[in-house]
């Protein structure tokens, strides 16, 4: 093994253009939550290029097998690399061909132990993941973070989402939610993240997981409300101020 | 007459002398103490009749919480009040300062302050500090023009807002604002919201807690609602009290009340006219 001059460090600049420093083209929050028949997610469609809005019909949300819905934020094409390595996964699955087949718990698990690895070579996958899913009727909600941070449970969100999403859902998440609920509620978090995340759009789909199988809803909009008196006239009574 | 250099009186503003000495001790690895800050979820919003003003009471000093209970929201004038963030001596001496201009200036007038001179007392002297008195502030009052809620950013810029909140916890109260606010809210309806958007931050920020305090201005008068609502109380108080450990030996127990050396006239707030 040839000798690297000590004095160039460890982490020396050669070695650098091998390993994720920053994120380039990146997704925003997504968010996720358990409802009465499985999984309800939503994510809007935008890739930002650092704060240009680059791209703005990205599928964030993608099914995993027959059983998981996966959503990542951040670097998007590490989300399009990790749908690959699930791609290979689920197909050596098939080809054991015993009628089993992965659940989200195992996917999850699988995630991991590749987002964890990938931080311990100093080289993350820079994203954020969301995977839900339903099998044999248990329902399933975790999210993996880019250094291998791995929880499980009723509501998630990521990015921005972790401090705006968040309250409401904890404030508002209740077991069997109706599916209309559900949407209701994850469409008043969206909304929330819309006003106040400089990288969201308004064109979001709304993922569902059940027994039955994944839907992913077509692109839509949500309505928004500008309409208050102190923005239509910030100075009333000093004018001339700001 | 005076031989020798002539004192030349000092320019007005910051001094900026120290910054460098500081920067150069820093550089030699010597840790800054740290400020007080008040960690914070501070809220307001405007309703049918006037404004309502809403905020955590935990004070932090880094890590540890040093006021389980400080007040965050001042008295600027018997018709409007601020809700202060950030460092804690930065937010209790401008609001004192600037309450004080504000007295003078209605002797001088003869007439009720208004919100916007408050504004932009606090802005003038904030931008004129560039950021270093860092008092993040949200300002509201009712005066003859009608209620009025600003945001004060500690550069000195200003927003002019129907609701709004400052502080670490303010996208958790902003979630909650932003998903369940209304123009003409009644006084209940926006004492319930604000205590939401108050308690949203107390249980999803780490640096806000403990009690929420309201206060709600309308034309003529105001309520200062002093820990409006105490979500965390103190649940678990050991039943065994406080014994004196068994090697001091009580003596003797004599009770000798404080005498009253000056009488206390309860006098109508000195503050208020």
């Amino acid at each position: 093994m040839d000798q690297k001059p000590f004095s160039q460090g460890l982490l020396s600049s050669e070695a650098d253009s091998q390993r994720t420093l920053y994120p380039y083209v990146t997704g925003t929050s997504v968010v996720a939550l358990k409802y009465k028949d499985g999984i309800l997610m939503a994510a809007d469609m935008g890739g930002s290029y650092g704060s240009t809005l680059r791209y703005k019909s990205v599928e964030r949300m993608k099914s995993i097998g027959k059983h998981s819905l996966l959503g990542a934020s951040g670097e998007l094409s590490d989300f399009q690399e990790i749908l690959r390595y699930l791609d290979e996964l689920i197909l050596y699955d098939n080809m054991w061909d015993d009628g089993n087949s992965l659940g989200p718990k195992e996917v999850h698990s699988y995630l991991t132990r590749v987002m964890y690895n990938r931080r311990n070579k100093f080289n993350p996958l820079w994203s954020s993941l969301v995977l839900g899913g339903v099998k044999n009727g248990e329902k399933y909600l975790g999210m993996v973070s880019m250094i291998g941070v791995h929880f499980e449970d009723n509501h998630v969100a990521t990015g921005f989402g972790n401090h705006l999403a968040r309250p409401i859902l904890r404030e508002e998440w209740h077991e069997n939610l109706s599916f209309e609920d559900g949407v209701k509620l994850l469409e008043k978090c969206m909304r929330v993240l819309l006003y106040r995340d400089r990288s969201a759009v308004n064109k979001l789909q709304i993922a569902k997981i059940t027994e039955e199988g994944v839907t992913v809803s077509q692109p839509y909009s949500l309505k928004t409300f500008w309409g208050f008196s102190a923005f239509s006239n910030p100075t009333v009574g000093a004018e001339g101020s700001w | 007459m005076s031989k020798g250099m002539v004192e030349v009186p000092p320019k007005g503003g910051f001094s900026f002398d120290l910054c460098r000495r500081n920067d150069m001790l820093a550089q030699k690895g010597a840790k800054a103490p740290s400020y007080r800050k008040t960690g914070t979820t501070i809220v307001g919003l405007i309703f049918q009749d006037g404004v309502i003003l809403g905020a955590d009471t935990r004070a932090t000093e880094g890590p540890i919480v040093c006021d389980k209970n400080c007040e965050k929201i001042h008295y600027m004038a018997p018709n409007i009040y601020c809700c202060g963030a950030g460092t804690a001596a930065d937010t209790e001496a401008v609001t004192d300062m600037v309450s004080s201009q504000l007295q003078l200036h209605r002797y001088h007038t003869g007439r009720e302050s208004r919100v916007v001179t408050a504004l932009t007392l606090l802005k003038r002297h904030l931008f004129n500090y560039q950021g270093y008195v860092q008092a993040a502030l949200v300002l509201g009052g009712v005066d003859v023009t009608g209620p009025h809620l600003h945001t004060i950013y500690p550069h000195g810029s200003t927003d002019t807002l129907p609701f709004a909140t400052m502080g670490s916890g303010s996208l958790a109260a902003m979630s909650v604002f932003e998903s369940k606010y209304k123009e003409g809210l009644t006084k209940d309806e926006g004492i319930k919201l604000v205590t939401e958007a108050i308690c949203a931050g107390i249980f999803n920020d780490l640096g806000s807690g403990s009690n929420v305090d309201v206060c709600v201005i309308t034309k003529g008068q105001k309520e200062y609602l002093r820990n409006h609502l105490l979500p965390n109380p103190r649940t678990y108080v050991n039943e065994k009290g406080y014994a004196f450990p068994k090697k001091i030996e009580v003596l003797l127990t004599k009770i000798t009340p404080l005498k009253e050396k000056v009488e206390i006239v309860e006098a109508s707030d000195a503050m208020e006219e």
